[in-house]
């Protein structure tokens, strides 16, 4: 007993002052959030989804819960695309409406936020909120159910397209450090919808807080919905995030994960394709340096038959990074005729750094096609002697290797300044990186 | 242009090159043939600065600098070329993003200006249809799902290309069907230029019927045994090479 409560104390006590209020069905959720992550406790590494990412430190840090601030505008220019015809900004888990702006979305397309529409929506809340994100064995998602306040929310009614794509924004700790904050996104494209819509966490370089964020999307009938999610926290924080889609029948849907930041990052990602003839395609990049960590575990839930599932990984490690990747393929006994594709790749700038790697099929239907790949290494020196040998420098052989190998994964964004913001500030970062490596 | 003497190469701790010397004068081209084993490819590779293959002994000139001195990309960019005997599959790097790279590298070398993207597929474009390079060659990935012929002729296309002072010739010709063959022997005859020198390795005398050269020599066991005219290739054809390495 002593033992569980040392590892949880500080967000025992965080938790004495959750949020009050709202209606009934969100406090009662709110308590069974914290009842719950009172019982699970901080995860350790004994748990098999915890194995290789020690979350003790997270434990140890006393963060308290953020406060509204303001002067988060002045840094929001250094991210990726900002500068977004329509954002929507969330300003330490709450939703700010002074830094939004959702001019030319289509009518009946609502974009806001999440608070607000627990009151001016509450029939669509209530429906989808919190159906997704099971907390039973999920500490983090029961801590942020826990914290359920605000965020953000979109609803896209049945066979609406909107072009232009929703940016929306999480800036943490904008103003002091230490502080945690538990956004939440709930996002509905109704059938045959379509949209585009980019999650931000972005945050003050050099500060050490933590985002807990959880977001849902439903993708109704025949709907397609791209999602990318671009993690860029300060270095010295904590990013532990939880991304649960459910598509219906002939839907499509495509996750793009970008993690760039964070001292501590995990990022969940599932995906069940829960009516016949779904698409789904989860592809993430990840970069990390110094004694950063990021652990990307997906599942892919093959729920009915005639899905497609496409899935490629990859991440580029140096210093004494570590990098945790699991991906899961599940195909249901009612699944047959899945095909689900999962590649998974790593390249390693240094000795120091690591990847723990595993991929995971639990296939239960018998007329099913399911690959799965990884390889994990260093640049190939052959290839590196064959660029040399055409007169291009070392430095240039291996750079012109390691864009190619993050192009496969940036080419696939559809929206073409985020791909260029985000080519820009990878490139940057990875020369930054291989600088350190050069001994520069 | 370039002077071996008494080259030794290590590969792997073996000793392959056991004292090799060879005079290439502009202009001129030599076939170095060989059985399986003689060190002829670790001749191409060690000359073109593999970092597997150890020199351990002996000196090269090439146009009166010491050779084994420069980096790899820096005998690229001073005008030697080796065309591989098995071209790497390179993932994600595109064909012609490489080829332009590679060019301007030269050129920046040269002091010239480099080409832009307009000026880059002028020059490609005259120099693919010498070996019959098709478009979706340039646009796929470096090598990558190119058949065996196509890989060798991306190869002579980027000799082409670069136009070297002194090309090597890494078994060109192996695995190649008879047009394929000829396509590259073309390429490479129109390459022949007074100023420009060529090695030949090959195992099969076959090349050498398309390709002339003015010397013939036979690496065996690490050594050149034998040098002669260009019909030196043919009494190889005719009874192996046996006769050189019992002499």
């Amino acid at each position: 007993m002593t033992q569980v409560a040392e590892k949880t104390t500080p967000f025992v006590t965080a938790l004495e002052r959750r949020p009050q209020g709202g209606p009934r069905w969100l406090e009662d959720l709110r308590a069974r959030g914290a009842a719950r992550f009172t019982a699970l406790g901080i995860p350790t590494v004994r748990e098999e989804e915890w194995r290789f990412t020690n979350a003790a430190p997270l434990g140890a840090l006393d963060f308290t819960l953020a406060e509204p601030v303001s002067g988060a505008a002045e840094h929001l220019t250094e991210f990726p695309y900002t500068d977004a015809e329509v954002r929507l900004v969330v300003v330490n888990g709450r939703f700010d409406s002074t830094l939004s702006r959702t001019k030319g979305l289509p009518a009946r397309v609502q974009a806001g936020s999440l608070a607000t529409a627990m009151s001016e929506h509450a029939d669509v809340v209530q429906r989808y909120f919190g159906q997704l994100a099971d907390f039973t064995n999920r500490p983090f998602a029961a801590l942020n159910t826990a914290f359920v306040q605000d965020g953000a929310f979109l609803s896209v009614p049945d066979g609406v397209v909107v072009d232009t794509p929703i940016h929306i924004i999480f800036v943490s700790g904008a103003d002091a450090a230490r502080v945690m904050a538990h956004p939440r996104t709930l996002i509905v494209a109704g059938s045959g919808s379509q949209l585009r819509v980019i999650e931000s966490y972005v945050g003050v370089q050099g500060l050490t807080y933590f985002t807990n964020a959880v977001s849902e999307v439903f993708v109704g009938e025949n709907a397609v919905v791209d999602h990318y999610k671009v993690q860029q926290e300060s270095i010295d924080a904590f990013h532990v995030a939880s991304l649960h889609a459910h598509t219906a029948r002939s839907s499509t849907f495509s996750s793009h994960s970008f993690s760039l930041g964070g001292k501590f990052v995990r990022n969940d990602a599932f995906a069940i394709l829960d009516g016949e003839g779904g698409d789904c395609t989860m592809n993430g990049l990840y970069l990390a340096d110094r004694a950063r960590l990021i652990d990307n575990h997906t599942t892919i839930d093959h729920a009915k038959a005639h899905c497609g599932s496409h899935e490629v990984y990859k991440g580029i490690l140096g210093g004494t990074a570590r990098a945790v990747f699991n991906g899961k393929i599940i195909v249901r006994q009612d699944a047959q005729k899945t095909d689900a594709k999962q590649t998974n790749r790593a390249l390693l700038l240094t000795d120091g750094a690591t990847i723990n790697t595993k991929p995971q099929l639990e296939i239960f239907a018998d007329d099913v096609k399911c690959t799965h790949g990884a390889a994990i290494g260093q640049l190939d020196e052959d290839a590196i002697f064959y660029l040399r040998a055409r007169g291009l420098t070392y430095a240039e052989a291996r750079d012109m290797m390691i864009h190619a190998f993050a192009g496969e994964i940036l080419e696939r964004v559809q929206i073409e300044p985020l791909r260029q913001a985000l080519e820009v500030e990878l490139y940057e970062q990875l020369a930054r990186d291989l600088a350190e490596v050069d001994g520069v | 242009m370039l002077d071996i003497k008494n080259l030794q190469v290590k590969v792997e701790g073996n000793e392959i090159l056991k004292g090799i010397d060879l005079h290439v004068n502009a202009g001129e081209v030599h076939a170095i043939m060989g059985p399986n084993g003689s060190g002829k490819s670790t001749l191409a590779r060690a000359l073109a600065g593999h970092p597997a293959y150890q020199v351990t002994d002996g000196q090269v000139l090439y146009e009166g600098k010491d050779l084994l001195a420069m980096d790899p990309d820096e005998r690229a960019r001073e005008g030697l070329f080796m065309a591989f005997q098995y071209p790497v599959e390179i993932a994600g790097v595109n064909n012609a993003y490489f080829l332009k790279a590679a060019v301007n590298a030269k050129r920046k070398h040269q002091g010239l200006p480099e080409l832009d993207a307009m000026e880059f597929m002028t020059l490609v474009q005259e120099r693919a249809k010498l070996l019959d390079i098709d478009k979706s060659m340039l646009n796929r990935a470096v090598n990558e799902g190119f058949s065996g012929g196509e890989k060798k002729r991306n190869e002579i296309f980027q000799m082409a290309l670069l136009e070297p002072k002194l090309a090597i010739l890494d078994e060109t010709d192996s695995g190649l069907d008879i047009d394929a063959l000829k396509l590259v022997a073309n390429g490479v005859n129109a390459m022949r230029a007074p100023e420009r020198g060529f090695i030949v390795v090959t195992h099969y005398q076959r090349l050498l019927n398309y390709i002339v050269p003015d010397y013939v020599h036979v690496l065996s066991g690490g050594r050149i045994l034998k040098s002669g005219g260009k019909e030196l290739a043919l009494e190889l054809e005719a009874r192996g090479y046996g006769w050189i390495e019992a002499a």
